[in-house]
């Protein structure tokens, strides 16, 4: 059975230019213990995708429609106190900038037992111990002087550990990291990816990873979803996606993205362009969202937003001219 | 061999920063410390390393936006890091600079047109008022923007229309060499992709050196010819990108390489993860900067600085495990 199940979800907001619709009509599930990634660029929705699963845009101006159904129970349909009791205890978040997302004024300690003593009724010694279990859980060295010390005596990297510390403290069913090493250095990047993916494997919770970067998704996603212009356009097993994405924009992101190794093989060619930009959100879109930028759109594609359509084994594509079943890429 | 376009010796710079109540104390940031190298008419050299490392201060001191601690850079065989002011006026003309953020590096309050015509005034490079209008359409029809979009301000435009200008706005100049910090670290990947294939055209077109200063190693592997990798204001290892992507010698570079995730899942590497962060640069470690960090740290590496030298041909290192005799 599926841990979240996201059915046609909308989130829009009122802005002066109009109705921003940021997400529009999204489904998608996730099992228990799997990694779900979503990918895409900067304002395809996916960030207001998680947003929304934890009911954290302010509406309004926000209004977000659908149904998130988690463990059963529609998100929506809940009361405020009713979500305060889901969110850091069932379903928690690791957000990208680590600085930002502690509080600066609190000691670390402060800020992992507080999510202990609200969600699991702990006193103040035993939700201390096991804050400090939590950090030598996520690999930081020395965690009784640790939990002592407040955001800016730690790096980046050891902030993001935190992060997932607090995040990890009450065993969620469903972890939502936004893009969690973005602000990372690469060598701190892969501590991190090597971090989540043992605690993964340890604690054995669902995550949906945000994230722009096609090398992080490879690394550690099972199943991939695709987003454009608050859409979803594609959506296969990891190996599936990369292997033979079947949506042109799909394609034009992994064909925009050198690979390490590239000059090596003499494979070095030219970057894959996609011309053109995002489409304006607060206009109404007729047809297919990525027609503007294709290469292969027609008047059908103009007029027509095409459907998901299945075009492989468990992969799903909006498009009316991907290939079904065999190859197209 | 024709004398290289640019030539930096032993450049170093440390920022003092004042402690204590009436900022008597001074400790320094070791920003740079001691680096050398080269670059030839028409090469791109890229500079790589993760934050702190040095290497924008690198760029900035060779835009000659502050003044070097000790060391020379030398431009076309004249030296710039003591130029007098109208001696380095026309030497800035021949080296310009792309920033990573297209948002703050534009005036907003100029139309694209004057952004574009002032280093053209400045370096008084137009003969007439019909040459200079001449020169700036020309130079939208080079970075592939609208004429039309002369008239219109920054905000108007998109990130990577905005980086355009930024190029068009260092073309403008008719530059040699162009310091690109981080000049698309800040773009989509799809825009990503046309910028890099932008500046590529540009080079082989104008034959411009470029200075590319970049922690994304995947987008540098695809665009240079050489690499130099930083740590903490050194160069541990610089070599021709065959070289570095091929066959890295110093630890840091193999762990820097190996830590890069490939978009290609299932693809089982086993990467060197370092332990720790990178050492404050106010206090660096003694010795080998990297010693606190390396797996293959010895005794020698916490005490003696490695130097850089020549391991094979144009590849140079500096780790005292690359000075061992092989077997």
């Amino acid at each position: 059975m599926a841990l979240l199940e996201v059915e046609n979800l909308q989130t829009h907001f009122r802005t002066p230019g109009g109705i921003n619709r940021a997400v529009d009509g999204v489904s998608f599930h996730v099992n228990e213990g799997e990694t779900l990634a979503i990918v895409g660029e900067s304002g395809c929705g996916k960030s207001v995708t998680s947003m929304s699963l934890m009911r954290l845009i302010p509406e309004p101006p926000g209004r977000i429609a659908g149904a998130i159904r988690f463990a059963g129970r529609d998100l929506l349909q809940l009361s405020d106190r009713e979500m305060r009791a889901i969110r850091g205890n069932d379903i928690s978040m690791i957000f990208q900038e680590p600085m930002t997302s502690l509080n600066p004024v609190l000691t670390v300690g402060r800020q992992i037992r507080e999510t202990l003593m609200i969600h699991q009724g702990l006193d103040k010694a035993a939700a201390e111990a096991h804050a400090i279990e939590m950090l030598t859980l996520v690999g930081i060295p020395e965690p009784k002087r640790r939990v002592r010390e407040y955001p800016h005596q730690l790096s980046g990297g050891m902030r993001q550990r935190v992060m997932i510390a607090i995040a990890l403290a009450c065993n969620p069913k469903l972890l939502i990291a936004d893009e969690p090493t973005t602000a990372l250095d690469v060598t701190i990047q892969a501590q991190i990816l090597k971090l989540m993916l043992d605690l993964k494997r340890r604690v054995g919770a669902a995550i949906i990873l945000i994230t722009h970067d096609l090398g992080v998704v490879a690394e550690i996603a099972e199943r991939v979803m695709v987003m454009y212009a608050g859409r979803k356009v594609e959506e296969a097993p990891v190996a599936e996606l990369f292997r033979s994405p079947r949506h042109p924009y799909t394609q034009g992101l992994l064909g925009a993205v050198p690979k390490l190794g590239s000059s090596l093989t003499g494979t070095a060619t030219r970057l894959a362009e996609i011309p053109g930009q995002v489409p304006d959100l607060r206009k109404p879109i007729i047809g297919c969202v990525f027609a503007g930028r294709c290469a292969l759109a027609t008047d059908l594609c103009r007029q027509y937003a095409p459907g998901l359509e299945e075009k492989g084994p468990r992969h799903i594509a909006a498009c009316h001219y991907a290939a079904k079943g065999a190859v197209a890429a | 061999m024709s004398a290289p376009l640019l030539q930096v010796n032993d450049l170093k710079k440390h920022f003092p920063i004042n402690k204590g109540l009436f900022g008597r104390q001074t400790e320094f940031v070791y920003a740079v410390d001691g680096v050398s190298f080269e670059i030839a008419r028409g090469e791109t050299l890229s500079l790589v390393g993760e934050s702190g490392c040095g290497k924008s201060t690198v760029g900035r001191a060779i835009l000659r936006l502050f003044d070097v601690t000790a060391g020379q850079v030398i431009l076309d065989g004249q030296r710039i890091d003591d130029a007098h002011p109208s001696t380095m006026r026309q030497m800035r003309r021949r080296v310009q600079v792309v920033f990573q953020d297209p948002f703050s590096s534009l005036n907003p309050r100029m139309r694209v047109r004057d952004i574009l015509a002032e280093p053209i005034r400045n370096f008084g490079l137009a003969k007439s008022a019909e040459d200079l209008e001449v020169r700036v359409t020309a130079l939208m029809d080079t970075v592939r923007l609208p004429r039309e979009a002369l008239n219109r301000r920054p905000h108007e435009f998109s990130g990577g229309q905005r980086q355009r200008i930024g190029i068009a706005r260092a073309l403008a100049a008719e530059p040699e060499l162009i310091v690109c910090d981080e000049a698309v670290s800040a773009l989509d990947v799809s825009v990503k992709a046309q910028i890099v294939n932008l500046l590529q055209d540009l080079q082989r077109e104008f034959g411009l050196a470029l200075l590319f200063i970049s922690h994304d190693l995947a987008i540098v592997e695809h665009m240079t010819h050489r690499v130099a990798v930083m740590y903490l204001g050194k160069i541990v290892e610089v070599a021709p990108r065959r070289e570095i992507f091929a066959a890295p010698r110093h630890p840091y570079t193999k762990a820097l390489l190996s830590a890069v995730p490939l978009p290609e899942p299932g693809a089982r590497r086993s990467p060197i993860i370092l332990r720790g962060d990178v050492p404050s640069p106010i206090n660096p470690p003694s010795g080998c900067r990297f010693h606190t960090r390396c797996p293959f740290a010895f005794d020698r590496c916490r005490t003696e600085e490695p130097a850089l030298r020549s391991a094979e041909g144009d590849q140079w290192v500096a780790c005292h495990l690359d000075a061992l005799p092989q077997d």
